[in-house]
């Protein structure tokens, strides 16, 4: 990329950042929200590993900072939705997408740029809070070595690209489907229950706890959380993330493109 | 009641043009309650109980809390919308027509597909009832329907306390996220799961444990959460009355606190 569109990309995800900073109530209501549903789930993993020590290889203390962590990447990786796939949707139904076609920039890129500076506020507004919370009201595992803290981090990142990989594609689908609330609902509906969000993916059972920690939502929650923990290679992590992201950005680039060539824009 | 009848009966005619997306939200609404429960049954694959508690046990206070709440959801869950009507001035809409106007804001939206919810909580309330080992008595029995009215009024007393909130609050919807949905995930636990503390606050600051576990700590014999007297299972629908009339208060201040954006 040349220095000009670098700088372009960098604006808009800069703007996606100012954007939802601009909303201070609404970010401090997330942040209640979090740290209440945070309650909820310590209390119940909490009597969960009462019962069963050491359960999908997790202590009680790692069980703890992964409810927190699934809290504070809730918004950032829209697992429960929230992300700028709606407003994509939303212009791809108007026709208002036929304008971005025409600007001198990629589509992907410039959604993918958005939504990048989407996450990051969203990471730092609403996430830090619940998670230094939880790590401060109930017994937390978290490492000593920086080193882990960066590789966490540079997990987290690859997250936020496969998680906007998902749903571009999931708004995508509305070049052919108009209404996309069903298709986006059954997004979060997978994104919940494969992420990890529901339950970590190491506590499900046999076949099926193989099958979800193969697919690309395993990179959302459970694979940051692992590396933080100390329970995953960082290298071998960011492989699989990385590996689900290219191949999920790939296809994005491929329905983009039969959408824009076969279908017909809406408007007058 | 009239005015209510009329605007969500308008959205229920429109919400039937799309009767094939309309299918899909309902199921969607459906399947994301019941991961909720399936995440439980994959616990229960690797514990027999939890704080003590077996499976049926639990499933019966899911299912009270499933459809206590999704009743609620069902008639006035699209109060969260209050917020952003206060915000774009579209509430002096409402203000100047001729009907209450908690009866429109509570149908505006109304959304059918979240029969799905009570469906789904239905479903395991149900199979809850034949797989615990309780020895039903009449009162028990008639504790039941009480259970689920009462529920559901104490949840439509959070949604509307929260929308009055919100009249102090634009932009804090999700606060109300927090007492609604966070509110019925806890009580799918049983209290004994719950520090003291937190179990004395929702039962004494926003009376919750009313709707499932104070009734069902009676019907499955189990003891009472706080050692609360026996006589308070049956407390339940005076709790929903007094909520509902607490609500009343704050949502008439609320609206009487509102000044149009004026835009």
């Amino acid at each position: 990329m040349d220095v000009g569109s670098w700088r372009l990309y960098t604006a808009v995800a800069a703007g996606g950042f100012r954007r939802y900073a601009t909303y201070r109530v609404a970010t401090a209501a997330g942040v209640f929200t979090n740290t209440v549903f945070g309650l909820v789930l310590v209390y119940a993993y909490l009597a969960l590993w009462d019962e069963k020590p050491q359960l999908g290889g997790y202590d009680q203390a790692q069980a703890v900072t992964y409810v927190w962590l699934g809290q504070a990447l809730l918004a950032t990786l829209a697992i429960g939705g929230g992300g700028i796939e709606d407003e994509l949707m939303e212009r791809i139904r108007t026709g208002d997408v036929a304008v971005d076609l025409y600007r001198p920039v990629d589509l992907q890129l410039w959604w993918l740029a958005a939504d990048g500076g989407r996450a990051v506020f969203q990471l730092l507004g609403r996430g830090v809070v619940p998670f230094v919370f939880g790590a401060l009201v109930f017994p937390a595992s978290l490492p000593r070595e920086p080193s882990t803290w960066v590789a966490f981090l540079v997990a987290v990142a690859l997250a936020m690209l496969v998680s906007f990989a998902i749903r571009y594609l999931v708004a995508l689908s509305a070049f052919w489907l108009l209404d996309g609330t069903g298709v986006t609902q059954m997004g979060w509906l997978v994104g919940f229950f494969c992420s990890g969000m529901t339950l970590p993916l190491n506590v499900f059972p046999g076949t099926l706890g193989e099958v979800v920690r193969a697919l690309p939502w395993a990179s959302l929650l459970q694979a940051p959380a692992d590396v933080l923990l100390g329970e995953a290679d960082p290298l071998a992590t960011f492989a699989f993330q990385a590996g689900w992201a290219v191949a999920l950005l790939a296809l994005g680039r491929l329905v983009q493109s039969a959408a824009t060539r076969r279908v017909v824009v809406q408007g007058g | 009641m009239r005015a209510y009848r009329l605007i969500a009966g308008m959205w229920l005619r429109s919400t039937m043009t799309y009767r094939a997306s309309f299918a899909l939200t309902a199921f969607g609404n459906f399947a994301m309650t019941a991961l909720d429960f399936v995440a439980i049954l994959l616990m229960f694959s690797r514990i027999d109980a939890l704080g003590g508690y077996a499976l049926p046990e639990i499933a019966f206070l899911y299912g009270l809390s499933g459809v206590s709440f999704g009743l609620a959801d069902l008639a006035i869950g699209s109060m969260d919308r209050l917020g952003r009507r206060v915000r774009d001035g579209t509430l002096d809409t409402l203000l100047v027509r001729p009907a209450p106007v908690l009866a429109q804001v509570a149908a505006d939206r109304f959304a059918p597909r979240r029969l799905g919810r009570v469906l789904q909580g239905g479903l395991v309330l149900g199979w809850a009832l034949t797989a615990v080992d309780v020895a039903w008595t009449p009162a028990k029995l008639a504790l039941l329907p009480l259970m689920l009215v009462s529920g559901a009024g104490i949840f439509a007393a959070v949604f509307v306390a929260a929308a009055a909130f919100q009249f102090v609050a634009q932009d804090a919807s999700e606060v109300a996220n927090a007492f609604t949905y966070g509110g019925t995930t806890l009580l799918q636990y049983p209290p004994t799961v719950f520090a003291r503390e937190l179990v004395r606050g929702v039962t004494f600051v926003v009376p919750l444990a009313f709707v499932n576990w104070l009734p069902a700590s009676h019907v499955l014999g189990r003891p009472y959460p706080l050692d609360l007297p026996g006589w308070t299972a049956f407390t339940p629908p005076l709790v929903a009355v007094a909520c509902g009339a607490a609500a009343g208060l704050a949502w008439r201040a609320g609206l009487r606190s509102y000044r149009s954006t004026g835009s």
